[in-house]
């Protein structure tokens, strides 16, 4: 950080600049923690510099003046341990129900591998709760832009190389703005069973789980015969695959028969594959008898019967040599249950007896009429 | 460059939003057309921007980043979706861009003109994007992938690059416009709910839930509609056709008959 490639200044001195400029502008209801690494310890021991992170600022409403001076003093020193940094930020903001975001600024890649930064990036993402890690590169060079990508992708965040005060300033702001904006509700978690029977009862909401390669995951939803069924699934691509890939939800009755089925594949770089499906019971209804397992109480005929449908997400991504399995690829499934929409009649005029008979009918009308009229009028005349 | 300087330093900036009270806040009110400039762009299906049709927006962001807006969408419109990638001046070869739609269920949907995957080179200074949209039908059967009333998404981003070009700042303009609100007949359909995916966290279900017995009302009003006609402008249109049809027999036959009435005046 000390070197002076950015606008002639040092890369440090350019980062707190930026750094105060973010803070006075953070809006009051923005929780915002910091946490640094390499900046105290002076020595030339790895395994001590490699230990070397401590949070200056504790996540809590900002105190502006608190956290700039906190800034201010920081110097650089030598060793970068990012995965360690990663997963002690991670703990900084704990465990609460909302998605969560970590903005990473770094000038150097990590140096202290073990634990590899982008493998813990991967598994902070797969431990439940929405975490998102954004990457800010200070005029990166080759290493650090693969690592920082990596640490990007894994999250589902975002990389930047930047390369002046301005771009830093700029790209913190927007970064902090989207902490602010990201949905308050994170879906809630949910393991897919790998058959249909014993699979978990979804209600209308959003899901997240993980599915590794080649593997399938089954859900159940209940459906009332006059509701529409809606799913649809997103997967992400967190790590390398190789370039074709796709996605496929299918929704299938308890036995097994298919009911309909969402596909969507594509190649090259993205971030998710997504599909989707509707269904509506109604129009499966003479086919589908309820069997016991499904309708509510099998005395009472009267009652109308829940058609239990389940959906069955795969994937046709295929690992990379190197590629790690495990945990699997982040899936994000949405559940919906509507009022189903009928099929609309077809036009109930413009062809067939009835066209003719009303024809008629006012053809005969009108005739009557005018033939009255035309009686009544003549007579009259007469009379004058 | 020079970057392997003999110390290196990070820092790590935990930003959170705890407060569920400020994010309930953040929904964005539907601006009028030409209104206020969007600058902000969503990084997934979730936090997607919501934008309306006529409303700019201009954004600025990272060569690789994922940008997601939603609009919505009613039966009978066209969207034509415009944007405009400005790249970055000191990147190295050419990338191909993209701009993807989806609807509410996540389905791609087609676009039936514009540049949809437009490559520029390195020299070039900005890329247009175009996307026209079919037009939105009142109904479609659930197996369809026919566009529906409700919500949409786009999706910019670039999908060849170079790597080092990877996280170079750039400019994106986009403008969705609307057109055709065409009143769609009643024969056509209609989608009780439109395609409006929901946002709550979900919740897994212990037992499969069992249905009240349906009322046992004997529903005369469901058996009338089966028997008259429905009220609809066919109906009116045709009798009035037959009227016409037999005012004008009944002109054409009084033409041929002797005119009564001057010989009587005479």
């Amino acid at each position: 950080m000390r070197a002076k490639d950015i606008d002639g200044r040092s890369r440090i001195s350019v980062a707190q600049q930026a750094f105060g400029e973010v803070v006075d502008a953070l809006p009051d209801e923005t929780q915002l923690g910091i946490r640094v690494l390499g900046a105290t310890y002076q020595g030339k021991d790895k395994q001590q510099g490699c230990l070397d992170t401590q949070q200056i600022v504790p996540v809590g409403p900002v105190n502006r003046e608190q956290a700039k001076a906190a800034v201010a003093t920081l110097r650089p020193t030598g060793f970068t341990p990012v995965g360690l940094a990663l997963r002690e930020a991670a703990k900084d903001l704990g465990s609460g129900t909302t998605a969560r975001r970590i903005v990473l600024i770094t000038d150097g890649e990590d140096t202290c591998a073990p634990p590899d930064p982008c493998q813990v990036a991967r598994e902070l993402a797969a431990q439940g709760t929405t975490l998102v890690i954004d990457t800010l590169g200070l005029a990166p060079d080759e290493k650090v832009r693969r690592q920082l990508l990596c640490i990007a992708a894994a999250t589902g965040g975002t990389y930047t190389a930047a390369t002046s005060a301005e771009d830093l300033t700029g790209r913190l702001k927007q970064l902090v703005d989207r902490a602010r904006d990201t949905y308050a509700t994170t879906p809630s978690k949910v393991d897919g069973a790998d058959a249909c029977q014993g699979a978990p009862l979804l209600a209308p909401g959003v899901y997240t789980d993980r599915e590794t390669f080649s593997e399938h995951r089954w859900y159940r939803v209940p459906v009332r015969p006059d509701q529409e069924l809606r799913a649809s699934v997103s997967m992400a691509m967190d790590r390398p695959v190789n370039p074709d890939y796709g996605v496929l939800l299918r929704a299938t009755a308890t036995d097994g028969r298919e009911l309909v089925r969402g596909v969507d594949a594509g190649s090259g770089r993205t971030d998710v594959v997504s599909a989707g499906l509707r269904w509506s019971a109604g129009a499966d209804e003479d086919a589908d008898e309820p069997d016991e397992e499904t309708s509510p109480s099998p005395s009472a005929s009267a009652t109308p019967a829940v058609t239990t449908v389940c959906l069955v997400v795969s994937n046709m991504f295929s690992p990379r040599a190197g590629t790690e399995k495990d945990p699997g690829m982040p899936v994000e499934l949405t559940v919906d249950v509507v009022a189903a929409s009928p099929t609309p009649d077809g036009p109930d005029l413009g062809r067939g007896w009835v066209l003719l008979l009303l024809l008629t009918l006012a053809g005969l009308l009108t005739g009557l009429v005018t033939g009255l009229l035309t009686r009544w009028w003549v007579a009259t005349w007469r009379e004058n | 460059m020079r970057t392997r300087s003999a110390s290196l330093a990070a820092l790590v900036a935990a930003g959170v939003v705890l407060s569920p009270a400020t994010a309930l806040a953040a929904p964005t009110p539907t601006p009028s057309p030409g209104s206020t400039t969007v600058t902000k762009a969503g990084t997934s299906f979730l936090s997607a921007t919501p934008i309306a049709a006529g409303q700019p927006v201009r954004v600025g962001a990272s060569t690789g980043e994922y940008l997601y807006w939603s609009f919505t969408a009613g039966a009978g419109e066209i969207h034509e979706i415009d944007a405009s990638v400005s790249p970055a001046e000191d990147r190295t070869g050419s990338s191909t861009w993209t701009v993807e739609v989806f609807d509410g269920l996540r389905r791609r949907q087609a676009c039936t003109a514009g540049a949809q995957t437009p490559t520029a080179d390195a020299s070039v200074r900005s890329v247009a994007l175009g996307c026209t949209l079919r037009r939105v039908r009142p109904w479609a059967e659930p197996w369809s992938v026919d566009p529906l009333p409700g919500t949409y998404y786009v999706r910019l981003a670039v999908v060849e690059v170079p790597e080092r070009d990877l996280g170079l700042p750039i400019d994106v303009e986009l403008r969705i416009s609307a057109t055709g609100d065409a009143g769609t007949a009643p024969e056509d359909g209609r989608l009780e709910t439109p395609l409006v995916p929901p946002t709550n966290a979900g919740e897994v279900l212990e037992a499969v839930p069992t249905l009240a017995p349906a009322a046992e009302d004997d529903g005369w009003n469901l058996d009338l509609t089966g028997w008259l006609p429905e009220a609809g402008s066919r109906w009116i249109w045709t009798t009035a056709g037959g009227v016409l049809a037999a005012v004008a027999g009944v002109f054409g036959f009084a033409l041929t008959r002797r005119p009564r009435v001057r010989t009587a005046v005479r």
